[in-house]
Formats: structure tokens, C-alpha cells, sequence
């Protein structure tokens, strides 16, 4: 399953799925992912700092005072996965509002797209997300695959700042800004509901890879008012 | 008795609590953190008995100017730092780094610069009162997780201490000399191949200027452009400290402590391990070369270095 095993600096390990963005390869890295977190939290290997599933690798960091890249590469070399691995993936219901107070970029949209504001949204709430991975910030999820009508690139030149709750597209991702930061991705909404909530320790990050996600739409009013 | 704490005179410029760094949490986006010089971090807590993960406060050019509040601390400064400790009388001793002071009871410490560095540590004996979150003191100020809601100290707040009265301590003082070479050590990328023959060149043999845009997330260089002939975007991916990502402007960015968890740009190469800390402290303005290393060597290097670091630990027993 995984196509290459290399060595990212000194200190981590590059494992290679394969060049595609699909939920086969990504499923893959997401098994590779649970069974090493699995070996963490049980300590039965030592030295890994962190794992990094995106959507078709897997890097896994580690203290070079305790292990190297040969004993981490040999464990995983000799991982075997079972085929019914059981995944326990949540459904998650995401409220959006998409008032062009909080939908930036409709008007590109339109422009690129050549779709009205109305069927833009009609394609994109009508489908289930299925999240890739979880990142770049605390608790950010990147979900997919939209449809290709809605398929469009990235901002030419990125927000020095996206509000907090803004949901985004890209290609054929859509993400959620939990937390106020610069980006290029175009805004059609926001969310009243916390994405990332750092006070939830043992579980601060709501939508984590393998998850799927169904947004549905509110009224403004319904935004200001969200009471979780 | 009341509560020791440092009262901030005057913030700095960017004035955080730092220990080794937050594990584990990668895969939902936070990021590992910790002291940017991991070595006078560890030095730091060494000179006045800590434990060596202990928090100690992290400041960048500028430090803070505190004044200690109910009390008698021992405290120590690592770094190339120059320090003044204020008495009451207003007489001025000049600190020294690596070793330890004993702080009276509205004594101030004036920690005025660093000098050709960007960071400095203040460790106190028996560390700071503050509350881990996720097995972490360290303070991330992008997400805003850690001690003082996740944000840099600002002035009139209070930083409290464990410790609120210290008997006379062993004087303790090492000569420790922090290297200013400008050869940056590296492993090739996984996007290395992603360059053209000359840019490969120009990486390995031209140089690189640090410039003002470098914070604790990351450091721009400027210097001759990189050609990518291959694509200026990869799909997205996990990241760690050290990766050098060349965006499509073709000058490279080396990603530090508070990096992103993951991103878009090809990676052209990764600093060694031994190197992360000198890199930590490169200042803008500063010419640096990159020299190709393999894993080998990197890890030999990276063994010489800890055996160093710990040298300098023993000489503090």
C-alpha cells in the first residue's frame, strides 16, 4: 500500500501513498496512521513525536536521542493491515450561513463558475464531505471532493485575514478557518459552530480525517443566535 | 505569605513561556512549538537545579524588564544577552549569562538586548507557576494555546514563581560560547528533483540573506531565484521543523517551531538536526550558505552535538 518509504531530514519519515487525492489512498494513510497512533498510545514503540496523515502520505516525526529512521522504517515496513479494518468516522452536521456578509467571494464565484449564487450553493449543499485530513492550523478540516461545476482556483492574491468560521473552496476541497488567519481560498459562508474548541481537551478538533460532513444552511439570524 | 511573581515593566518584543515543545498533536493542526534554541533553553534550567524541560521565559532582541515581587529568587539568562539587574537603590550590576543570580524583593532585571542572536532564556529555580496544557507550558501564539491564553506577555502582567524563597544557592557558571558560523547543514528534500540543474547549483553554492520577515513560524530568505521545473504546488502535506519550501517566487522559507502542521510548497531540503538551533538564532540581515549532508553524516553531527550540549550540562553538576 505504500508505494515509497524515504527519509524527510533526519529526523522524520516520509511514507508515499501514491500521487492521487482519493478516499482509497487517503483511507489507506488513515489505517497506517491509527495502528502506528495505536503502538504510541500502548508504548510498545518508542520515539515517535508526532503523525502527520494528509491526503496521500504519511510523516512520522521522531527524537533522534531515542530511535533513528531505520528502526522507525523497519516497524513500518512490517505493519500489516487488515482489510475490514473498522473505522469508527463520525457524521458531522456543520450549519452555514451564506449571507454575502459572510460569503465573500460570490461574486468571483459567479464569474468563474457561470453559475448564479442560488446554484452554486444548490450543488454544494447537496452532497456529503468526506474529511482528508486535519491541519495546517489547530483543528483545520479539508474536506471533499466537490462537484466539478464548483471547482474553482484559489484567491490571485490571499486575505491577510480570514474571519473565524469562514468555509472555504478550492479545486476540489472545501475547509473551514477555525481560527482567524491569512488565506487564498474563496469564502461563500460561515459557521456559527466551533470547529476547534481548545477548552474540549480531549478531543479539541471536531472534524478529523476520515469523518464525513453535511453542511446545511441558516439564516443570519440563526448565526448570531448559535447556541451549541 | 503573597505570591512571588515577576511584574512586566516592559513586555519586549516578543515574550513567551517555552519548554521542549508539544507532541502528538500534529494530525489536527497544532504544531509542536517549544524553545527555538532548544540547547540554551536546556542550559538555562541546568544553571539554577531545574529540571531541564522546566518553562522558562523565551524572548526575542529585546527582552523584558521585570521586577520581582514578594520574595527571593534564583534565576539565570542563556544566550549572547546583555542584561542589567537593577537593585533597589537603583545601582546597576551587568549580568553575565550562563549562571545564576539571586533576585531580592523589588530588584529588577533589565534584560536590554540580544546581541547578533534573536533569542534569550530566563530560567528561575523551581520554574514558573503555570498550568501545562496538552503535556506543554509552551506558549503558541498563532493558535493561542498555552499559559496567558496562548498570547506574548504584555506590560503590568504578572508571570508567577513556584519557588518563593531560594536560600543562598550554589553559585554555578559555565564559559559557553555560541557559534556564529554561517553554514547551514542540510538534507535534500523530497521535492528536490522538483529544481532545475542551476537552481540545484545556486542552492548549494550562492547565498542567502535572512530577511526582516522571520517570526517563531518562519524564516524568508533572500537570494538568487529558484527555478522549479516540475509544478510550484505539491498536494498538501504533513511538515516539520527545519523543511525548507520553495514558493512559486522561487526564494526559500525555512519553517520554524510554531510552523503550519501542513502545506502546499515543494520542499527543496531539510536542515539537519544539529543546525536547528543556530538556524533558530540567524538574525536579518545575515548572509548564510546551505551544505549538503547525507542521513549519516546528519546523524553523526546530530550525536557531536548532544554529546557537546551534555559536556556543558555536566560542567553545571
Amino acid at each position: 500500500m505504500i508505494k515509497n518509504i524515504s527519509n524527510l531530514g533526519d529526523a522524520a519519515v516520509y511514507c508515499d501513498f501514491g500521487h492521487e487525492v482519493n478516499e482509497t489512498i487517503n483511507g489507506n494513510v488513515i489505517n497506517y496512521f491509527n495502528y502506528l497512533s495505536k503502538l504510541v498510545a500502548e508504548q510498545k514503540i518508542e520515539g515517535i513525536n508526532n503523525l502527520t496523515p494528509s491526503y496521500n502520505k504519511l510523516i512520522v516525526s521522531f527524537d533522534l536521542t531515542i530511535t533513528s529512521y531505520k528502526k522507525i522504517k523497519n516497524t513500518i515496513e512490517n505493519i500489516e493491515i487488515k482489510k475490514d479494518i473498522k473505522r469508527n468516522n463520525k457524521k458531522i452536521e456543520i450549519p452555514i450561513c451564506c449571507d454575502d456578509e459572510y460569503g465573500l467571494d460570490f461574486e468571483r464565484l459567479s464569474k468563474k463558475l457561470n453559475l448564479s449564487k442560488m446554484e452554486i450553493l444548490k450543488i454544494f449543499f447537496d452532497k456529503e464531505y468526506f474529511c482528508y485530513m486535519t491541519g495546517f492550523v489547530a483543528g483545520m478540516p479539508f474536506l471533499g471532493d466537490l462537484e466539478k461545476r464548483i471547482r474553482c482556483d484559489r484567491l490571485e492574491s490571499p486575505r491577510v485575514k480570514v474571519p473565524e468560521g469562514s468555509v472555504g473552496l478550492t479545486e476540489q476541497f472545501s475547509n473551514i478557518y477555525t481560527l482567524e488567519s491569512p488565506g487564498g481560498w474563496n469564502i461563500i459562508g460561515s459557521t456559527p459552530k466551533k470547529i476547534f474548541l481548545k477548552s474540549n481537551l480531549k478531543d479539541p478538533a471536531l472534524i478529523k480525517a476520515g469523518d464525513r460532513v453535511k453542511f446545511f444552511q441558516i439564516s443570519k439570524k440563526e448565526h448570531m443566535n448559535w447556541n451549541e | 505569605m503573597n505570591d512571588t511573581y515577576f511584574e512586566i515593566l516592559r513586555e519586549g518584543v516578543n515574550t513567551t513561556i517555552q519548554d521542549s515543545g508539544r507532541n502528538h498533536l500534529y494530525h489536527i493542526g497544532i504544531t509542536v512549538s517549544g524553545a527555538s534554541d532548544q540547547r540554551n533553553f536546556r542550559l538555562a534550567n541546568k544553571v539554577v537545579n531545574n529540571d531541564l524541560n522546566e518553562a522558562v521565559i523565551e524572548f526575542a532582541y529585546q527582552g523584558p524588564l521585570l521586577e520581582l515581587k514578594n520574595g527571593r529568587i534564583n534565576f539565570a539568562i542563556t544566550g549572547e544577552i546583555f542584561f542589567n539587574i537593577i537593585k533597589k537603590n537603583s545601582e546597576i550590576e551587568e549580568g553575565k549569562c550562563y549562571q545564576n543570580y539571586i533576585l531580592e524583593e523589588g530588584e529588577k532585571i533589565d534584560i536590554i538586548s540580544t546581541k547578533k542572536t534573536t533569542y534569550g532564556y530566563l530560567s528561575v529555580e523551581g520554574g514558573f507557576k503555570l498550568d501545562k496544557i496538552w503535556k506543554s507550558y509552551s506558549i503558541n501564539t498563532k493558535a493561542n494555546i498555552g499559559p496567558n491564553n496562548g498570547k506574548k506577555y504584555s506590560l503590568n502582567e504578572k508571570i508567577f514563581i513556584k519557588k518563593s524563597n531560594i536560600d543562598n544557592s550554589k553559585k554555578k557558571k559555565i564559559e559557553y560560547k555560541n557559534s556564529f558560523d554561517n553554514i547551514v547543514r542540510v538534507i535534500k528534500g523530497t521535492n528536490y528533483d522538483y529544481f532545475s540543474k542551476t537552481a540545484k547549483d545556486i542552492f548549494f553554492n550562492e547565498e542567502y540573506v535572512v530577511t526582516r520577515l522571520v517570526d517563531r513560524m518562519g524564516m524568508r530568505l533572500d537570494g538568487p531565484y529558484l527555478e522549479n521545473i516540475v509544478n510550484t504546488n505539491i498536494k498538501s502535506e504533513g511538515l516539520i521543523k527545519g523543511v525548507i519550501q520553495v514558493p512559486a517566487a522561487g526564494k526559500p522559507i525555512i519553517l520554524l517551531s510554531d510552523h503550519g502542521t501542513i502545506g502546499g510548497y515543494p520542499k527543496i531540503a531539510i536542515v539537519i538536526s544539529a543546525d536547528l538551533d543556530k538556524v533558530a538564532q540567524l538574525t536579518p540581515g545575515t548572509k548564510i550558505k546551505f551544505k549538503e549532508v547525507n542521513l549519516e553524516e546528519a546523524v553523526k553531527l546530530f550525536n557531536n552535538y548532544t554529546e557537546q550540549t551534555n559536556k556543558y550540562l555536566d560542567e553545571l553538576n
